[in-house]
């Protein structure tokens, strides 16, 4: 191979800093601190090398080495997602955390692998790129692992409805999602989308994609068997998103340094998709021993975490990487991340058979280096050196801190305010005896901004393309059917509850995890594995560190309790403007498992005459609630208790009456309580119902107020045909589950809530249907 | 005998594999075709599935209408191969001159998603014969440049001639001249639509119908109808 020549004895330097250059001119002084490098961590690259970095190799160290890519800040703590495990959480674990995505045993022979990513940061300074590429980018993640990618969702956190640039960031990223996730031919299966003003100069994009792939279909994305090529393929390379990660997502910015925009990539899905049809052509022929998708950190990550990840060295030439602009230097190419771009392992042996693949799809590919049998990168360009290397130093061995932590000084008065004291100590009035009163907060509360539809968003997006769509939006979990013939399928849910969070990082996180949990479980399916996805402020600040410890804390312990592991996650810190960060933020992704998906359970209901069960205790708990925001503009007091062994109680008795074929539809009850859960089900079909509150009040102690608002855990709303009422109610009383009929459906066209108000459901519908056109629209 | 209804696959191509679903359920043998090979491979029927061929560029369809495969179908289409152009194949099928106008960006600038109600106002197809006149039917709609545009003599001549196919019921989601939603040829073996029947073929996956999730299965006598057409031919 022609990729490395001699120098002949006429050779004229380039110019570009050399290995050898840097060998002889120690004490030239490089700009490390730009690249986001602190000082000790510029020292320890100088030990590692015996010698001062080039500018090529500070450019791989400066992103590698990134709070993004190098986890630097939350290693310590993601340790425990794989301590905190039993034998048994292990068991259907194919692939754990550490690769590019968490692989997990559903049965009859398929896996499914799953990941959420942030791209929080892109997306405020350019809504539309920023979001685009954070779905491409999740999707090359599960390409890898040797799966079909085979649905999306995305968790969004907005500001303000009501602030002037909220528009701009909604209209941005929703149009970006849209645009691209919709070309790629990936069904948008569900999310979230909350506003609040801490996400006003920080919006939160986070994408998550799912993959399934037959067992014997995995892969592992390294380099191990020295000779073969190494192959970069799909988009060339471009000046877009350089520096990316060091400068964007590793450093708090401010609207007035310079404009940041050229950092942001840009995405081209129809690329994209070729990408990912070219890229299972070479697998199922298998021409590539590993790929590797080239995100943050493009070249520098791709070559070093193959090599690393391979226990082999590589040897590449930088020259040979084909390039959309000639003028981009070894270090911008190092640095670029220019989308739609794989990274091959090919044994020569099969590269005629790889040329044939990519040509049919006219995707462009150039060899650019070797696998070698030696624990070194080395980096050409042309006839000079200008990376030699360890590649573990780059990909693996970065700094690691165990930050400063400290409990917040605003966190004992803030649990101290709550919903009993607040208003100088007489406490949320509540209408407790005023039914029209209440009637109203009802509806004020189901058409607010966060409780509202979301069709305004999700009908942007196709959820139908596959043909294997079993539940989406507004569905409590997306559901999507992996085996044709069997019916076998899984099920998605994310959540997070940044209220919740901020008043109490450790049973914020739980409650997220129980919630998703809970989401699957309603569906009909059995949760089986968890990814996330934590957003945070800056590590640099204690109290924000006490926060990530907190809850990180808590998600490990929530899953050794529920006996589900993480299978894999993502950390984005620095979410933040100015001094502000924005609430602590875990967004946790549950994937269920599902025999067969027409067993699944419709979220709403469908039927008249049937009975509605309320199963699950209401207690007073409405610190942190939609109801203390929405009606009072308070956040105080301490989130709601979570017990998960009754969770997973609760989800066991909902599998057990859906295989007995008892339940007609069921409906969690989270934000906003039993009031936002009655209306989605009545309006999910157009389904009318009487609902009674008194014997909630009477069993469970509580007022009106709490009934209906309350955001009690462990609750889920299900219908039960007469046929199946004795059955239904034995089955829950036998598993320990309280159950109360508290309603019965009927095609009247209104939702009656008794001695309290009788919505026309047409006029309910346009309340809660009609907020995000509205702002947005 | 069982007939062959090819399925073309062009670079963005998106819900081919959806397509050949369909054709299976309704009995049929799938074939898949392939953008860059002339060669339909003696299909009795071709279907232009949905998508982004060529990524949208130029014009939605305008590429594709220019590869290989579309020089054999056209030739085909003309000789009487039904040929039916879903989404992005309406565009193709546009865009190749087989049918009249154009398609725009959706009057509201955004892709939309729905369950769509259409009437089907011509039963005198190779792809329709097994609807009623006047059905109304329930399939979902997804595209983000689906408004369709024609001159105004265009547009009397299609519903002098009764071209017009399906119309949009209740609710015109992207500004489509006259509510259309749908096309015929003269001859009747070329159709094209923007919602997607394919969608709507297999119960537990299709649009929602009033009171049940999902079942809706009216895009099935597409498929079924082309068959019944090949039997009689």
């Amino acid at each position: 191979m022609a990729l490395f020549k001699k120098k002949k004895p006429d050779f004229v330097p380039s110019g570009v800093d050399t290995t050898a250059n840097a060998a002889v001119t120690p004490d030239k002084a490089l700009p490390y601190a730009q690249l986001g490098l602190k000082d000790d961590e510029y020292a320890r690259i100088q030990e590692i090398l015996g010698r001062r970095p080039t500018a090529s190799e500070l450019a791989m160290y400066s992103v590698m080495w990134s709070e993004h890519c190098s986890y630097k800040s939350s290693k310590i703590y993601l340790r425990q997602f794989g301590e905190k495990v039993t034998d048994e959480m292990k068991k259907d674990l194919m692939v754990g955390m550490g690769e590019n995505a968490g692989v997990v045993d559903i049965g009859e022979g398929w896996a499914v692998t799953f990941k959420v990513e942030s791209h929080n940061h892109p997306s405020y300074i350019e809504p539309f790129q920023g979001a685009a590429t954070g779905v491409g980018g999740i999707v090359r993640d599960i390409l890898t692992m040797g799966a079909r990618p085979i649905a999306v969702m995305d968790q969004l956190r907005f500001g303000e409805p009501s602030n002037p640039d909220t528009a701009r960031v909604v209209h941005g990223v929703v149009d970006g999602i849209s645009f691209y996730g919709n070309c790629l031919g990936l069904p948008n299966i569900g999310g979230e989308t909350v506003f609040d003003k801490v996400y006003q100069g920080n919006p939160l994009v986070n994408a998550l994609s799912v993959g399934a792939l037959r067992h014997e279909d995995l892969k592992l994305a390294k380099a191990s068997n020295p000779g073969d090529l190494v192959i970069l393929f799909g988009a060339r390379t471009g000046a877009d998103g350089i520096g990316g990660v060091s400068v964007l997502a590793s450093e708090t910015f401010d609207s007035t340094g310079p404009s940041r925009r050229p950092a942001v990539q840009v995405g081209d899905p129809f690329a994209e998709k070729v990408l990912i049809e070219c890229c299972l052509e070479l697998y199922k022929a298998q021409v590539v021993a590993g790929i590797q998708d080239l995100g943050g950190a493009g070249i520098s990550c791709a070559t070093s975490e193959l090599a690393s990840n391979g226990g082999a060295g590589m040897r590449v030439q930088l020259q040979h990487v084909l390039k959309r602009d000639e003028s981009l230097t070894p270090e911008e190419i190092l640095m670029s991340e220019s989308q739609e771009r794989m990274m091959g392992i090919v044994p020569k042996k099969h590269l005629k058979a790889f040329e044939a693949i990519v040509n049919k799809w006219e995707v462009e590919y150039s060899v650019i280096g070797e696998v070698i049998n030696e624990d070194r990168l080395y980096i050409n360009w042309g006839e000079e050196e200008i990376v030699n290397v360890p590649p573990r130093t780059v990909a693996h061995d970065g700094p690691v801190y165990e930050r400063p932590v400290a409990y917040p000084a605003y966190q004992d008065a803030l649990n101290a305010n709550t919903v009993h004291v607040a208003a100088n100590g007489n406490g949320l009035h509540r209408h407790n005896d005023n039914g029209s009163e209440l009637a109203a907060q009802v509806v004020q509360v189901v058409s607010s901004p966060n409780q509202a539809d979301k069709g305004w968003i999700t009908d942007q997006y196709d959820r139908y393309v596959g043909g294997n769509t079993a539940l989406a939006q507004p569905d409590d979990s997306g559901m999507i059917r992996v085996d044709e013939k069997s019916g076998l399928g899984i099920a998605l849910a994310t959540d997070a509850n940044g209220r919740y969070c901020y008043l109490d990082p450790y049973q914020g996180a739980k409650l997220a995890l129980a919630e998703a949990y809970r989401n699957v479980a309603v569906g009909g399916a059995r949760p089986m594995a968890v990814t996330n996805c934590l957003n945070f402020g800056s590590p640099e600040n204690p109290e924000v560190m006490w926060q990530f410890k907190q809850a990180t804390a808590g998600l490990a312990d929530g899953c050794l309790e529920l006996g589900i592991p993480v299978t894999g996650g993502n950390v984005s810190f620095y979410n933040q403007t100015g001094d502000v960060a924005i609430h602590p933020t875990p967004v946790v992704g549950v994937l269920g498992v599902i025999d067969d998906v027409a067993r699944r359970i419709p979220s709403g209901w469908q039927d008249e005459g049937h009975n509605i069960y309320l199963l699950g205790v209401t207690k007073d708990e409405l610190d942190g609630s939609v109801w203390s925001e929405v009606i009072h503009g308070h956040l105080g007091g301490r989130p709601p208790v979570v017990d998960l062994a009754f969770e997973k109680q609760l989800a066991e008795a909902i599998a057990a009456g859906s295989e007995q074929g008892l339940i007609a539809s069921a409906h969690d009850l989270s934000e906003a309580g039993l009031a936002q859960a009655v209306v989605e089900c009545s309006l999910r079909f157009g389904m009318g119902a009487r609902i009674w509150l008194g014997e909630i009040c009477e069993r469970d102690g509580v007022d009106r107020t709490a009934a209906l608002f309350s955001e009690s855990t462990g609750r889920v709303l299900v219908s039960v045909g007469r046929e199946d009422d004795v059955k239904f109610v034995g089955l829950c009383e036998a598993r320990g589950i309280p159950v109360l009929r508290i309603g019965v459906t009927d095609n009247s066209g209104t939702l009656e809530i008794q001695d309290i108000a009788n919505w026309n459901l047409a006029d309910l519908g346009a309340a809660h249907k009609g907020t995000l056109a509205e702002l947005f629209g | 005998m069982t007939f062959k209804i090819g399925v073309v696959t062009f670079p963005g191509t998106l819900d081919d594999r959806d397509a050949q679903r369909a054709v299976r359920l309704a009995g049929g043998e799938a074939v898949a075709l392939w953008h860059a090979d002339e060669n339909l491979h003696k299909v009795d029927a071709v279907v232009l599935p949905g998508g982004f061929s060529y990524g949208d560029y130029l014009r939605c369809g305008a590429i594709a209408a220019q590869a290989p495969v579309m020089d054999s179908i056209i030739k085909a289409a003309n000789g009487g191969l039904p040929v039916l152009g879903i989404c992005n194949g309406f565009q193709v099928l546009v865009e190749s001159h087989l049918l009249p106008g154009g398609l725009i960006r959706n009057e509201k600038q955004h892709f939309i998603c729905r369950d769509q109600t259409l009437v089907v106002e011509n039963v005198d197809t190779a792809w329709t014969n097994q609807f009623t006149q006047n059905e109304e039917i329930v399939i979902p709609l997804k595209n983000g440049e689906g408004g369709y545009i024609a001159t105004d003599e265009t547009l009397k001549r299609l519903e002098g001639e009764g071209l017009v196919t399906f119309r949009y019921k209740d609710v015109n989601p992207n500004g489509s001249m006259n509510d259309i939603a749908g096309l015929r040829n003269e001859r009747g073996n070329v159709v094209g639509l923007m919602p997607h029947p394919e969608h709507a073929v297999e119960a537990g996956f299709g649009p929602d119908m009033p009171g049940t999730m999902r079942s809706g299965v009216d895009g099935l006598k597409f498929f079924t109808s082309v068959l019944n057409s090949l039997v009689n031919a």
